[in-house]
């Protein structure tokens, strides 16, 4: 690309890329931590846990994500007690839409995440729970040293695609004023009106992005694959 | 709940739902007939065995899954104008509203999903129906449309559902090129009565509603369609 002879544009792109990143890996921490707990809970033999689970799962599937992200933004610090909610309102600038779109995106993605950590466990065979359990293993113990170290392995692929989508998601925290990858080709473009470049570049670094990710987890897979497992590919799944 | 003025839902609502959700959900519903007869076609094309077609057809999908929806809004909503004047012969780029820019870009972003399903839908097909099609001197279009897409439609019927639904929730990203759709409308006069807290819960009630009661249907339908072997 051709930014005017400064060079400074793709700078510009870049430091939005690290915003993006910064975005996704706050946040798939949140999504990991919750969507194994979530996941886990909704395997146990505790119908009022499973219920629980299930009511945070349809609550933050079946709300649009920008719609969840305005929720952040707008309402929540309204809802807060005054002080509170003046005090996130006035956050300096990156840091008042970092932190609701890291906490928006992460709980999002967690309702995901704990629907592969459920599948990846109810995918073991039943033996592996009741030989836990007839070694005399309590429920934790078995869940922490035989069927969570199984179930984490063979979801590693359909998380890897999770990560990607938390990295596609996060473009829609520039509806909050994020200046992520996507907030700041729209930008340039609003300022320089090389619309093409700006958008092509984005495309490139995302593209880029995703291969980066993919050829990693690839490697890791490799790693952790579970011995005399076939691989782990899931049924097709609905999904962004 | 002092500062609270819940009213300015219920003096919104025609506006809300004439304007906004019936864009919504026209959008939806063409998207979605648009985006499974492309995608299937995708579908078509990338098991080809004329690799050309499928490299094709893969780097397309590929391509849209890999960058984010709201890149590839902006994307169409800036080039749809200059492809149009190309395809028209115009000189100038045409005009083009949101709503079209709009159902341009889902038909061909969400493709690529219902591509992916499509495939494994088709490829869920045992390959003696093929051949049993072509014995009976059908060629491949006539054993595609009578044969295959029938039975990989059905089994994949769910999946389709699931993923409108999830269209349905993206529509709401339109909001970034100003489109009036159910969360425009609601934006709009969330700024003009500046009642952002009242109008966002209430569009964030009616969206759940609305997928929620649709998933659970599909649930339903997944057992009734399930074909028993």
């Amino acid at each position: 690309m051709e930014p005017g002879g400064t060079g400074t544009y793709l700078h510009y792109l870049l430091v939005g890329l690290a915003w993006t990143l910064a975005t996704a890996l706050a946040a798939w921490v949140i999504a990991l931590i919750i969507g194994a707990v979530v996941g886990t809970l909704r395997t146990t033999p505790m119908k009022w846990l499973v219920r629980a689970g299930n009511f945070y799962v349809e609550i933050f599937r079946n709300i649009p994500l920008i719609v969840q992200m305005f929720l952040w933004f707008f309402v929540i610090p309204e809802l807060l007690p005054t002080a509170l909610g003046d005090w996130i309102k006035q956050m300096p600038p990156p840091w008042g839409s970092y932190v609701p779109a890291v906490l928006c995106l992460g709980i999002f993605t967690s309702v995901r995440v704990a629907e592969q950590v459920k599948a990846g466990i109810q995918s073991l065979p039943r033996g592996q729970r009741l030989a836990a359990i007839a070694t005399g293993l309590t429920q934790t113990q078995a869940y922490r040293y035989v069927i969570l170290p199984q179930a984490f392995r063979i979801i590693l692929p359909p998380l890897t695609s999770e990560f990607m989508n938390i990295v596609k998601n996060s473009s829609v925290a520039l509806t909050i004023g994020l200046l992520e990858l996507t907030g700041r080709a729209r930008a340039m473009q609003e300022f320089s009106f090389r619309v093409f470049e700006a958008f092509s570049a984005a495309t490139v670094i995302y593209l880029l992005t995703n291969l980066v990710v993919v050829l990693g987890m690839r490697m890791l897979e490799t790693k952790v694959r579970v011995p005399g497992l076939i691989s782990a590919g899931g049924a097709p799944m609905a999904g962004h | 709940m002092g500062g609270f003025d819940f009213d300015v839902i219920e003096r919104s609502l025609p506006y809300l739902f004439k304007e906004g959700m019936t864009f919504t959900i026209t959008l939806t519903l063409l998207a979605m007939t648009g985006g499974i007869i492309f995608g299937t076609l995708l579908a078509m094309m990338r098991l080809s065995s004329f690799k050309p077609l499928s490299v094709l057809a893969g780097v397309y999908v590929n391509l849209m899954r890999s960058i984010p929806l709201v890149l590839v809004i902006f994307w169409f909503f800036f080039l749809v104008p200059y492809i149009g004047a190309w395809i028209l012969r115009e000189p100038n780029p045409i005009k083009v509203g949101a709503f079209w820019s709009a159902l341009i870009t889902f038909t061909m972003f969400e493709a690529a999903y219902y591509c992916e399903i499509m495939r494994a839908g088709i490829q869920s097909i045992p390959r003696g129906q093929v051949w049993s099609g072509y014995a009976l001197g059908l060629n491949y279009w006539q054993t595609m449309a009578q044969i295959v897409l029938p039975q990989a439609f059905r089994n994949m019927i769910p999946v389709l559902l699931t993923q409108t639904i999830i269209l349905f929730q993206d529509t709401s990203l339109v909001y970034v090129i100003s489109a009036t759709d159910f969360l425009g409308a609601a934006a709009k006069i969330a700024n003009r009565d500046y009642r952002l807290v009242e109008m966002y819960s209430f569009v964030a009630v009616v969206y759940f509603i609305i997928s929620y009661g649709l998933s659970t249907l599909v649930k339903q339908l997944q057992n009734r369609v399930a074909i028993v072997r």
